[in-house]
């Protein structure tokens, strides 16, 4: 903020003051960015050594007796929790939720941003108003609809109730998006014969990829993390999802097998970590769309 | 023109979304409503309906009043440090200096993480004889002895003793908690704050330099004031963030010790998935639903208010 200004110049020194409080400022940022870091280098380096190691300190971590990427295989491998069915059912849960998401909000945004009919406020205001319900309320009676309908312990019942805070967000942020496009697009869409639908399709859509990557972004990453729904939706090891299963692994193993469990929680970590790298920017999108302007 | 009239289409688009809505957002909570006023035992088939028998049963329930000033320990520990700790880190990655964008990404990255797995090396951290920080008491108490060693004198009373097991103490096992909150948080935090910082009209600080402001005065009497509205909308996004702390808890502390970390959402599960009692649970989950409402309705009401100063100056 400050140092945006020209700054005035106070004395023979302040070239050198300006380049010592640069210097700080960049070990101020090294700092904090350890702080971050640090813990995931030593979940990587742990689960790199020996399999039934104690658990290394910090002057140990980085010089293991001996190196056991194995580590990996023998995890996704383990007969009795099997870590490479829990990121199958992570994927296809993941992916079932982003397609779901997608298409009703998309649709539910354009009928927002560009048709009109009576109630479309109001509508609009329950939508916004579900995103107040805080989860705990919801996974009870969500658990006995969702047993009514045959969908516990199955793709369905995790792919579909699980993101119910999201949907009203996703749309929200589309329609956010919808209302910036020109509608002299979907006049000259309409004039060569395009429905609504059309429009939708062959114009809003490929005109707001950014808005669709930022709603997919969070609820991929929404979806992979969570917790909650995934422990009570399911209750067969071959139903767990990444997130779960990792629990269960460290609760079979606690206060041993340290370099196993930290093996299996890199492998929950690197599908999180490769989305957001790839798509860090529609996340900072999302947050200060939802945040400044809402 | 037609795109006045009441167009019927409009009613298709958003009936998938608003359906699905219907039925697992709005359902549940009348659902939640009505098993709240029952006795209602999961693997029992008798749910015999006792009114509001439950919410008079709560007020009177130590451990769920326990649990509920726990909530407000921990909210209370983590929007202040959450929300200063973020604002000053927002600040630092404002400032033109080269890189700062790769910084902003490194420190969005645990908000992005498994939850589990962060837990799982926060109990790394706090582990009695390996953890982190019994090792670094461990380098000062070497630290210590060998400065006493080399200056002659007995610096014994500084060394600090090593081994507790953090996550077994009381206090301490909150104090994680409350770490663990302001860190994985601090990502998403920052980058409103980045912002609400770039919204901040330049004229300001150069009528402010004009005027002879200082850096403590610019920070003092411009920055703060425009950034009020981000920081109420923080924390408040903090606040209620922080009333559902779940999956740490779980997984690192089971709510102990002696429950000093038997937080509401953690308490609910118990009452929903181990004792079974959904209707019970129901009533539970709607004081937290209350808790959270009134902290937006506060929202609300500072909101207004700031803007009538703003209207009315």
């Amino acid at each position: 903020m400050k140092s945006s200004l020209p700054l005035p110049d106070y004395g023979r020194y302040a070239g050198l003051r300006r380049r010592v409080g640069t210097l700080f400022n960049y070990f101020l940022l090294v700092l904090i960015a350890l702080m971050t870091v640090l813990p995931f280098a030593w979940m990587f380096f742990t689960s790199l050594h020996p399999p039934t190691a104690e658990a290394p300190t910090l002057g140990t971590l980085f010089r293991p007796p001996s190196w056991h990427p194995e580590n990996y295989t023998f995890v996704l491998f383990f007969p009795e929790l099997k870590v490479w069915r829990f990121a199958v059912n992570s994927f296809i849960v993941t992916g079932g939720v982003v397609l779901f998401q997608l298409t009703i909000c998309s649709l539910a945004a354009f009928a927002f941003s560009r048709l009109h009919w009576r109630g479309r406020d109001v509508v609009f205001f329950l939508f916004i108003l579900t995103m107040m319900i805080p989860g705990q309320v919801l996974v009870v009676p969500l658990f006995l609809i969702v047993e009514k309908l045959g969908w516990i312990n199955s793709y369905w019942g995790l792919i579909i109730p699980a993101q119910y805070l999201s949907t009203a967000f996703g749309t929200f942020l589309l329609r956010q998006f919808f209302i910036t496009i020109p509608p002299a697009l979907d006049e000259a869409a309409r004039l060569d014969g395009c429905g609504e639908l059309g429009v939708l399709w062959h114009v809003i859509l490929p005109a707001s990829k950014p808005a669709l990557a930022t709603v997919a972004a969070f609820a991929f990453i929404w979806t992979w993390t969570d917790f909650y729904w995934a422990l009570i939706a399911t209750h067969t090891s071959d139903m767990r999802t990444l997130e779960v299963g990792l629990s269960i692994f460290n609760v079979s193993y606690s206060g041993t097998h340290y370099p196993l469990r930290m093996a299996a929680a890199v492998i929950v970590l690197v599908p999180v970590l490769a989305v957001f790298l790839l798509l860090q920017r529609y996340f900072v999108r999302g947050v200060t769309m939802s945040g400044v302007k809402g | 023109m037609d795109r006045h009239r009441n167009n019927y289409r409009g009613y298709l688009f958003v009936a998938p979304a608003a359906i699905y809505l219907a039925a697992f957002s709005l359902l549940p909570v009348l659902v939640a409503a009505y098993l709240s006023l029952h006795r209602w035992h999961l693997l029992k088939p008798a749910h015999p309906f006792v009114g509001l028998g439950n919410y008079a049963q709560l007020a009177r329930d130590p451990l769920f009043l326990n649990a509920i000033r726990n909530t407000l320990i921990y909210a209370g520990a983590t929007v202040p440090l959450g929300v200063v700790s973020a604002l000053l880190v927002a600040i630092l990655v404002s400032k033109p200096l080269k890189g700062v964008g790769f910084f902003r990404v490194l420190y969005y990255i645990p908000a992005v993480c498994s939850q589990v797995a962060l837990s799982m090396i926060f109990v790394w951290i706090m582990a009695p004889e390996i953890g982190l920080i019994n090792y670094c008491i461990g380098g000062f108490n070497h630290l210590v002895q060998g400065l006493g060693h080399a200056a002659g004198a007995d610096l014994s009373r500084l060394v600090i003793p090593t081994g507790t097991d953090f996550l077994k103490e009381p206090g301490w096992a909150m104090a994680a908690l409350v770490a663990l909150g302001v860190w994985v948080g601090l990502g998403p935090r920052m980058i409103i704050f980045v912002a609400g910082l770039q919204n901040i009209p330049q004229e300001l600080y150069e009528a402010a330099e004009i005027d002879g402001c200082g850096r403590w005065q610019k920070f003092r009497y411009v920055t703060l004031p425009q950034l009020a509205p981000t920081v109420l909308f923080v924390a408040v996004t903090t606040t209620i963030a922080a009333f559902q702390l779940f999956t740490p808890v779980y997984i690192i502390t089971e709510g102990g010790p002696q429950r000093t970390t038997d937080v509401v959402s953690f308490h609910i599960y118990r009452e929903a998935w181990q004792k079974w009692e959904a209707g019970m649970a129901s009533a539970q989950s709607f004081v937290l639903f209350a808790m959270i409402l009134l902290v937006s309705v506060i929202q609300l009401l500072l909101m207004r208010k700031g803007f009538r100063q703003e209207v009315a100056s």
